[in-house]
Formats: C-alpha cells, sequence, structure tokens
C-alpha cells in the first residue's frame, strides 16, 4: 500500500460514524488517508467482528447437529420455532427432539461458547498486564486457585443445597485472587516483569495448589471425591438450568466489567512506567485487570473445573491473524474462544459416544504442544 | 529572565520506607526552551530525577512544580499533556505496528465518552499528529511493521515520536543514545536539537555519555550522591577537577575540534585519586 495521502480511496465504509451522534465521533477514522491499514479502523473492526460472529453461529448448528443422535438443521430450526412459540407442537418423534436438544446440547453448547469465550478474554487481558504472550489462567495457577476455593466450600457443605450454589463462584474468585496476589507479587521484582519468572511463579503455585487440591478431595467421602475428580478433570456436562441462569447472570456482569479495560489495555502493555507517563491510573488499572480475572476464572472454575489453555491458545493466534490492538483482539478473542471450546466439546462428547471425554484432555492436547512450540521455536518474541 | 518550566525545591527522595535516600535536598530549576543535560555517576539518581519530573514515582519531602503549578495537585493525565516521557531501553512484548505505538501517545488527549465504552477510535487529528511525529522522527516509512521487528535504533525514534505525538512542551528522555551506534547517536542527538530550536521544546535529557551533554545541552546538573553537585554551562561543569571529584578518577579534558566545547577521554592508564 502507498502511505502517501491518498483521501479518495481510504474513505469508505464512513457512513457508520453517524451513529454516536457526537459531533467528535464523525472524525472516527475508517481508514485514516495517512496511516491506512497501518492501524485499526472502524470499519475494519466491523467486518472482523461481523464475519467471526456470523462464523460462530454457523459452527454452534453444526455442533447441535453431532451427538449420539444426528439432528439435521431443518429439525434445529424447528425445535426453536416450538421453543419459541413460533410453530404448533409436532409429534412424537420431534418432541424427543426437542428434549435432546432444549435440554441437553444447547445448554452445553451455550456454556462452552461462554465458558471459551470468558478463558480467552481473562487470558488476553492477563497477556496484557503482565507483558506476557504465554499468560494463561491454567498455566500461572489462577484456576488451581480457584478450585481450590472451590473444593474448600464443597468440603465445607456448599452446593449441596441449592441456595448455596452462588457462594461456590465466590469462592473460586477468592482463591483465584489469592493465586493471582501472590503471583504479581513473587514475579514482579522491578519494573519489568520477566517472562520466565512469571512462569516459573505459576508452575509453583500450580503446584503447591494442586497438593491441597489433593489433599482436601482425599478427606472427602468416596462418592463426593469421584465427582470432585471428575469436575477436576474439566467438563461441560449440562448443569441444572438454575445453576446455568445463575452463572450467566454472574459472567455477563463480569464480561461487561472485562469490556471495560479495552481502553486502557493497549496502554498497560507499553510497561507500567510507560503507561503512567501517558497517563493512566496504573494501580487502579491493576487493581481492576486483576479483580476481573479471579472473578471470571472463579465463576468458569466453580462450574467446569480446570480447563487449560483456552487462555493461551486463543489469544496468541487471534493476535497472529488481527494484530496487537487489544479494541479489536478482547472481542476477536472471546468469540473465537467460545468457538474452540464448543467445538472441542463436540469431539469430547461424540469421538467416544456413548462415553465421554473430559473436555479439559482435549484443550490440554491441542494448548500443551502449541505452548512448547512457542515456547522453544519463537523465543525471538519472547525474549 | 526566561519564565521556568520546573522549580524543584530541596527535594527528598527514596524507594520506600527505611531505604537509603537516592535523592537528598536536590534544587533545580528547568527553563523554557533549554536543553538540559543530568549527568552523573552509577546510582547518582538521574534516573530517580527523571522520573520524579514525570510524577512516576512521588517525593517523600519538597516539592517540584510545573509551570508554577504543584506536580502533586494535578492529575496524572494532566501530567500527560504537559510532559512526555521517554523510558531507557522499551522492549516491547506485542506486535504492534509502528503507527499503532506512536497513536499511543494521542491517549492522554483522548476524549473519552461514554458512547464508546472505551473503545477511543482515534480521530483525524490525532492521525494526523502522530503522522507528522513519524515524520519528524524518520519512522513514516515502517508505519506497518511490527515494533518487535525494529531495530534498537529504528525502535527508540518510534518511542521518541510516541512522546512527539502527545505534544507535550516537555521532553524528558532517560539514556535516549544508549544501546545505540554512533549514526543513531548523532540522528537522535541533532534531532532533539531541532525540535527544541524549531518547535521550543524544553528538553531534559539524562546521559552517561559526557561528551553528548557537551555537545549537545545548554547546560547541565552534575549529580553526585543524590545531590547537585554542579549546574551550569558544559564549560563550566565539564572541567577536570569537578569530574575527578564527582567520577573520582582521573579524566583528560580538552577542547572539540569542530565546536570548541568541553571533550571528555579516559587516559591511557587508570591514575587513581586520593582518597578525598
Amino acid at each position: 500500500m502507498t502511505l502517501s495521502p491518498s483521501p479518495a480511496s481510504s474513505w469508505s465504509g464512513r457512513g457508520s460514524d453517524g451513529s454516536s451522534g457526537k459531533p467528535a465521533h464523525v472524525q472516527t477514522a475508517a481508514g485514516d488517508p495517512l496511516l491506512g491499514t497501518a492501524i485499526l479502523t472502524l470499519s475494519r473492526w466491523l467486518r472482523v467482528m461481523t464475519i467471526l460472529f456470523v462464523t460462530s453461529i454457523i459452527l454452534a448448528f453444526l455442533c447441535l447437529q453431532v451427538g449420539t443422535r444426528y439432528i439435521a438443521v431443518g429439525e434445529i430450526v424447528g425445535t426453536l420455532g416450538r421453543a419459541l412459540g413460533l410453530v404448533a407442537r409436532g409429534d412424537e418423534a420431534s418432541m424427543t427432539t426437542d428434549t435432546i436438544l432444549l435440554h441437553l446440547r444447547m445448554p452445553r453448547v451455550f456454556l462452552g461458547f461462554v465458558v471459551g469465550s470468558s478463558l480467552a478474554s481473562v487470558g488476553v487481558i492477563l497477556q496484557a498486564l503482565l507483558r506476557n504472550p504465554l499468560a494463561d489462567p491454567y498455566i500461572l495457577g489462577v484456576s488451581s486457585g480457584s478450585a481450590l476455593g472451590v473444593s474448600l466450600a464443597v468440603l465445607f457443605g456448599a452446593g449441596a443445597m441449592a441456595w448455596t450454589i452462588p457462594v461456590l463462584p465466590i469462592c473460586g474468585f477468592l482463591g483465584g485472587l489469592l493465586a493471582l496476589f501472590v503471583l504479581y507479587r513473587m514475579s514482579a521484582t522491578s519494573d519489568r516483569l520477566p517472562v520466565h519468572s512469571v512462569l516459573l511463579a505459576g508452575v509453583i503455585l500450580n503446584a503447591i495448589f494442586s497438593a491441597l487440591i489433593m489433599f482436601v478431595t482425599s478427606i472427602m467421602e468416596p462418592n463426593r471425591s469421584f465427582s470432585m475428580m471428575t469436575w477436576l478433570m474439566g467438563t461441560l456436562a449440562a448443569p441444572a438450568d438454575q445453576t446455568l441462569l445463575i452463572f450467566s447472570i454472574y459472567m455477563t456482569i463480569a464480561v461487561g466489567l472485562l469490556f471495560a479495560q479495552v481502553g486502557v489495555l493497549n496502554i498497560m502493555t507499553l510497561g507500567e512506567e510507560s503507561a503512567r507517563s501517558l497517563g493512566v491510573d496504573t494501580e487502579r488499572a491493576k487493581r481492576n485487570i486483576l479483580m476481573i480475572s479471579a472473578l471470571v476464572t472463579g465463576a468458569v472454575v466453580s462450574l467446569t473445573g480446570m480447563i487449560g489453555f483456552i487462555g493461551m491458545v486463543v489469544p496468541h493466534a487471534t493476535r497472529l491473524i488481527l494484530g496487537a490492538d487489544h479494541r479489536l483482539l478482547l472481542p476477536a478473542s472471546a468469540l473465537a474462544g467460545g468457538m474452540f471450546l464448543m467445538t472441542a466439546d463436540t469431539i469430547a462428547r461424540s469421538f467416544f459416544a456413548p462415553s465421554e471425554l473430559p473436555v479439559g484432555i482435549i484443550t490440554a492436547l491441542a494448548g500443551g504442544p502449541f505452548f512448547i512450540y512457542l515456547l522453544m521455536w519463537r523465543k525471538d518474541r519472547l525474549s | 529572565m526566561t519564565p521556568s518550566v520546573y522549580d524543584v525545591r530541596s527535594l527528598f527522595f527514596r524507594y520506600g520506607h527505611g531505604r537509603q535516600w537516592v535523592l537528598g535536598d536536590v534544587n533545580l530549576r528547568v527553563t523554557s526552551g533549554e536543553m538540559l543535560g543530568i549527568v552523573g555517576p552509577n546510582g547518582s539518581g538521574k534516573t530517580s530525577l527523571l522520573r520524579l519530573l514525570a510524577k512516576l514515582v512521588r517525593p517523600q519531602q519538597g516539592e517540584i512544580t510545573l509551570y508554577g503549578q504543584s506536580l502533586e495537585a494535578e492529575a496524572q493525565h494532566e501530567v500527560a499533556r504537559q510532559v512526555a516521557f521517554v523510558p531507557q531501553e522499551n522492549q516491547p512484548t506485542f506486535a504492534f505496528s509502528v503507527a499503532e505505538t506512536v497513536l499511543m501517545g494521542r491517549y492522554p488527549h483522548r476524549r473519552r465518552s461514554r458512547w464508546d465504552y472505551g473503545f477511543g477510535w482515534d480521530s483525524r487529528e490525532d492521525c494526523a499528529i502522530a503522522w507528522k511525529a513519524m515524520t519528524t522522527m524518520d519512522v513514516a516509512h515502517l508505519a506497518e511493521r511490527s515494533v518487535t521487528d525494529l531495530s534498537g535504533g529504528e525502535r527508540q525514534r518510534a518511542v521518541i515520536a510516541r512522546a512527539l505525538a502527545q505534544t507535550s512542551k516537555v521532553l524528558l528522555l532517560d539514556e535516549p543514545t544508549a544501546f545505540l551506534d554512533l549514526q543513531h547517536q548523532l540522528e537522535i542527538c541533532s534531532v532533539l536539537r531541532s525540535l527544541k530550536e524549531q518547535q521550543g521544546l524544553t528538553i531534559v535529557i539524562v546521559s552517561h555519555d559526557l561528551n553528548l551533554a557537551s555537545q549537545y545541552c545548554d547546560r547541565i546538573v552534575m549529580l553526585k550522591e543524590g545531590a547537585v553537585y554542579a549546574t551550569g554551562t558544559p564549560r563550566d561543569v565539564l572541567c577536570p577537577e569537578i569530574l575527578q571529584t564527582v567520577y573520582g578518577c582521573n579524566v583528560l579534558v580538552d577542547a572539540h575540534p569542530e565546536s570548541g566545547l568541553p571533550r571528555i577521554t579516559l587516559p591511557r592508564e587508570r591514575v587513581h585519586s586520593q582518597p578525598r
């Protein structure tokens, strides 16, 4: 492309600017005549997000089709129509289809999408804060911190009754917060955060928390400890409707808070000193990012256990393709992470059907080698 | 008398309670449109002083005023509109393009509206300012390149371009020529000099390189053990007596063949000075 001023060619897609109704935003550049494609523009943002959104929906339908029984797209649309009351009730066979879709597959695909996008988003903001492209709630021990919090709560009887269900994400939040706090203290010896010392701190935290989780699990009664083990491996087995509802409310708030950070994330990647010299309240930004990461991780872990590597693999791949600007990276990673876990879970529940794999195994098998590749062959990016 | 940009009065600073004082009783004045060099041995508090001027750290005692206003009372983003800071060595982690990096300099000026939810799309004005900064620092042709792929000199120029995009009147630089080869050192220094002369910027530069400070700075502040040991023109400050006391070794000082300003050379053999 040319970088010489060429206004005529660069002003496509400017029509969407007026939507905010504010004169200041009319200037919002969609393809700047000077900087051209070197920066993220609103039109490119809209284009990428539309593509990802449409792909997500198509993929969701594909995942709904797959299972012990194949269900065609036509039937899925029919079920949706009946569920929304647009189409009259069907016969016996379509009732079975409705049950499978509405009570088994849809909650599960939905959950997979939400959990995947949450984990990917947490990965993005942790990577920005720690200036470390390998940061991930699972690798850094945040997930195991949350899992410890949740398992302690279960040990003391939480989750057994309906009203105690909301306690679990909060315990997960506290455990995750503890992990993040210790991690940051351990690794932030100076203004610089060396990549490897952060990872090392995460490894150590993981070891300690895992030992504590095993201890807690081992002193539980046997049938409870068995379900703990299944949960720890990472599973999206469809939860009760009310659990899903509580979880959705919790996640909506957390993801809303998460996206409110998008403005400072770019600046935070420059390092604390530079960020402050650009007018960012770094203490506040840091506190917010750590709190939100723990909040989201806690909620996710309390419901689905330890699903790893999404927070590292997805943002990394997204960054390679779409660039580092967090205004696009964060929402795009969220959608990509949703698609990733949705697909991984479909494989987990259908590959060895009727028996089922914990989805955590699939994500770890996909993510682990990718992590090794990054660590060994892309040293240039990590020094 | 030229108006002062910074007035630093009896400044004391240390990194945390119970630690050693880094700066003790520093008094300093930076006048408008000058290029001031802060020099001194390792650990003399040069970088700390610069960080204090940018409000990156707070003093325990004493006062800094910026254009007559107390720095303590100003919000961080207000400071960022008036003062740009270029840190020493800036190793980027993520592959932002050069244009994106330079545009980050517009952050303190960005109008925040509830409608864009912090996305803050770059305005035409911001892009124009960033472009101008990139042309000044000769990185415009690198606009699309990733900052992680740049050479040391290119990266340093991009970071200075980001500081210029802040359109502040004051530029603080910490060792801007460290790790650069001779040609890039010269380039950066002459750009800084012309910014000072053409745009009237006030520039404070921390440097280890006494020769560079001598050639390019209007005034030099020599720090020794956290206090100002000498202030004045390069000719006044960079004399053998002061250098020997501050650095504790003998050096040769002669005149630069072109400018006649002091030129410092290490002696052939290390000559130990007597304990003071």
